[in-house]
């Protein structure tokens, strides 16, 4: 669009037609930007607000964005009801033991399948890459069932141990970059006489430093926004996770209608997952495209 | 993943007479790590798939409620599931109306957004941040927050309509549309799609858009004959993904609707049919659930199978290598 080797087009751009149409090209450009963000953070500013506001506001039609009067009560007065101590602690507890899990687990697999030959070890990638395909639902009964069998229900193992034996995608992820990783480097810790643990611990493991970030969030956000392994595993209100406390505050029988303690609870929830995506902005959108990109 | 199928399947013919015997000791060596490195997914495999997988098969042909050891009924969950569960063909279509709509508006929207932020936009990392937010946001939140912005008397999007002078709707109570509102809802993890097209866009070398200028291509027959042709394995990858998780729509519709997929079971999906039965009956019936989620497990599988067969005929690899 803008590149001064055609000469055409540093002739148009001298021509006023072609500035205007460009101009109000960007005009609209920008338009629809602005547009877009609105509708994409609206949901999320009018959480926000509302969360401050009086309840008899909040019912207002057409929707009112600024608290008439700040009321900062409706996060206590929430409190009261939604155990977000426990709740909030549940979910880090379970959070940090399936990260641990997810990397340890994740990073050995991964660096099995790129760095060593062995037979049927393509087969076995190909199985790897078919699981992610198989939908939940058909794994859910029989998994209950045994977890039912063997007394886990109402802890957090069926939360956390399935973590430490590799998640496929998560592998996926680990392997590419494992694979980018010059043999060279390996060869020359092999010459230097360093096992395969070690060479695998002190050099591969901070190489892949990268990939292993954009697990531990992608890790994060699974088990912090996991909705229905804690509404089946978890029956007692003490090991509630904050998904599943803010599910029952909202469907509290004669709590249905208070709506600013509701949007101030989603909004403890919401914060501190906010938090980690601006401190690791570039790490999510780089898990999303690995998602999404590589073939 | 799925585009590297057939280069994997051919590296697996070439290797194919590689046994264990004919090894030097060297590779026996090697490959005795790699088997320790690759165990806990060996194990886990194992447990948590291909158990389930077979054990759900069998359960599906029995009556199973968990307290008591199951019982072969034979074929009878499925002849009950096609001939007298009026509630599965019902949650059926109001889930490939979610497909079909979610994944639209993922995919086109997402690869309209990505084009505006191609084109060489101010701040880019800023619009993308804002269009990506949404996304991280959890899933419960999401659907308390939505619930309010479908709220009928009260709510954001009635407001908003009724400020661009469009009538309002009962989002929640009109069987018709309550679907609708769910898919308005989708548009929430549009930002996910346009990441993946963005990143995609931007790996498209700036030559052929100038050896397409010269040739002289206008705007539109770039779009269709350039960047479209190139972004082709990345659109492919992501009809997929989001099919398959499209199909498993359940949270945030068990949220809003209290578990009931109201009104009226019209926004009863596939797998809130299957959880009710798993989870909310008394009895539960783990076998009817079962057989329910194979033959989801079926109806993924084949349009998996359509779509990358197809594939071969509308994805358009650079210099003709098959894989990416």
């Amino acid at each position: 669009m803008m590149d001064q080797s055609l000469g055409e087009t540093s002739f148009l751009q001298r021509d006023p037609v072609f500035r205007l149409t460009r101009i109000a090209g960007r005009i609209l450009l920008y338009g629809l930007l602005i547009g877009m963000s609105l509708w994409f953070l609206a949901p999320l500013f009018w959480m926000f607000m509302s969360s401050f506001m009086p309840l008899d506001q909040v019912g207002v039609f057409p929707v009112q964005w600024i608290p008439r009067v700040w009321m900062p009560e409706n996060f206590t007065e929430a409190l009261k009801f939604w155990n977000f101590g426990t709740t909030f602690r549940n979910t880090m507890l379970i959070t940090v033991f399936s990260l641990i899990g997810d990397i340890g687990s994740c990073t050995v697999v991964a660096y099995g399948f790129a760095r060593f030959r062995f037979p049927f070890r393509d087969t076995l990638f190909l199985i790897l890459l078919a699981t992610l395909m198989l939908p939940f639902a058909v794994r859910l009964i029989p998994v209950y069932a045994a977890y039912d069998a063997i007394g886990w229900i109402d802890t957090f193992y069926p939360l956390i141990v399935p973590n430490f034996f590799g998640n496929a995608f998560y592998i996926f992820i680990c392997r590419q970059f494992f694979l980018g990783i010059p043999q060279d480097l390996l060869d020359a810790a092999k010459i230097d006489g360093a096992s395969e643990v070690r060479i695998f611990t002190q050099v591969m493991i901070p190489l892949a430093k990268p990939a292993i970030v954009v697990i531990a969030i992608l890790s994060f956000q699974n088990s912090w926004n996991d909705f229905l392994g804690p509404l089946i595993y978890l029956k007692d209100p003490d090991l509630h996770t904050l998904a599943i406390g803010l599910y029952k505050f909202t469907s509290l029988p004669g709590q249905g209608g208070i709506y600013n303690q509701q949007m101030a609870a989603s909004t403890m929830m919401v914060l501190p997952v906010l938090i980690v995506f601006f401190l690791f902005q570039k790490q999510f959108i780089q898990g999303a495209n690995i998602s999404g990109l590589k073939g | 993943m799925a585009t590297s199928f057939g280069s994997q399947l051919s590296a697996l013919r070439g290797r194919r007479r590689e046994r264990w015997r004919d090894l030097s000791p060297m590779r026996k060596r090697e490959a005795r790590f790699g088997l320790l490195f690759i165990s806990p997914w060996i194990v886990g495999v194992l447990l948590f798939s291909l158990f389930p997988f077979v054990a759900s098969f069998l359960l599906s042909f029995t009556r199973y409620n968990i307290v008591q050891p199951p019982e072969w009924i034979g074929t009878e969950h499925y002849v009950h599931i096609f001939t007298d569960d009026p509630l599965f063909l019902k949650s059926l279509r109001n889930t490939a109306v979610y497909v079909g709509g979610s994944v639209a508006i993922r995919i086109v929207l997402g690869f309209a957004l990505a084009l505006l932020l191609n084109a060489k936009v101010r701040l880019l990392g800023l619009w993308r941040t804002l269009f990506y937010l949404p996304s991280v946001v959890p899933i419960v939140a999401l659907s308390v927050i939505w619930l309010y912005v479908l709220n009928a008397r009260a709510g954001l999007l009635n407001s908003f309509l009724y400020a661009i002078g469009l009538p309002r709707f009962r989002w929640f109570a009109d069987p018709d549309i309550a679907m609708i509102g769910y898919l308005i809802m989708s548009t929430t993890w549009v930002g996910v799609t346009m990441v993946i097209f963005l990143a995609g866009l931007q790996g498209i070398p700036e030559e052929y858009y100038d050896a397409a200028k010269i040739d002289g291509a206008n705007v539109f027959q770039r779009l269709l004959r350039v960047t479209i042709p190139l972004m082709t394995p990345t659109i492919y990858l992501n009809i997929l993904i989001n099919i398959i998780n499209a199909f498993q729509v359940f949270t945030q519709i068990f949220i809003m609707t209290d578990g009931q997929g109201g009104p009226r079971d019209a926004t009863r999906t596939y797998v809130l049919h299957l959880f009710d039965h798993a989870f909310q009956y008394l009895p539960p019936q783990m076998g009817y659930s079962s057989a329910l989620a194979w033959i989801l497990f079926m109806i993924i599988f084949f349009f998996t199978a359509v779509i990358v067969t197809t594939s071969q005929r509308w994805v358009f690899y650079q210099g003709g290598e098959n894989g990416a």
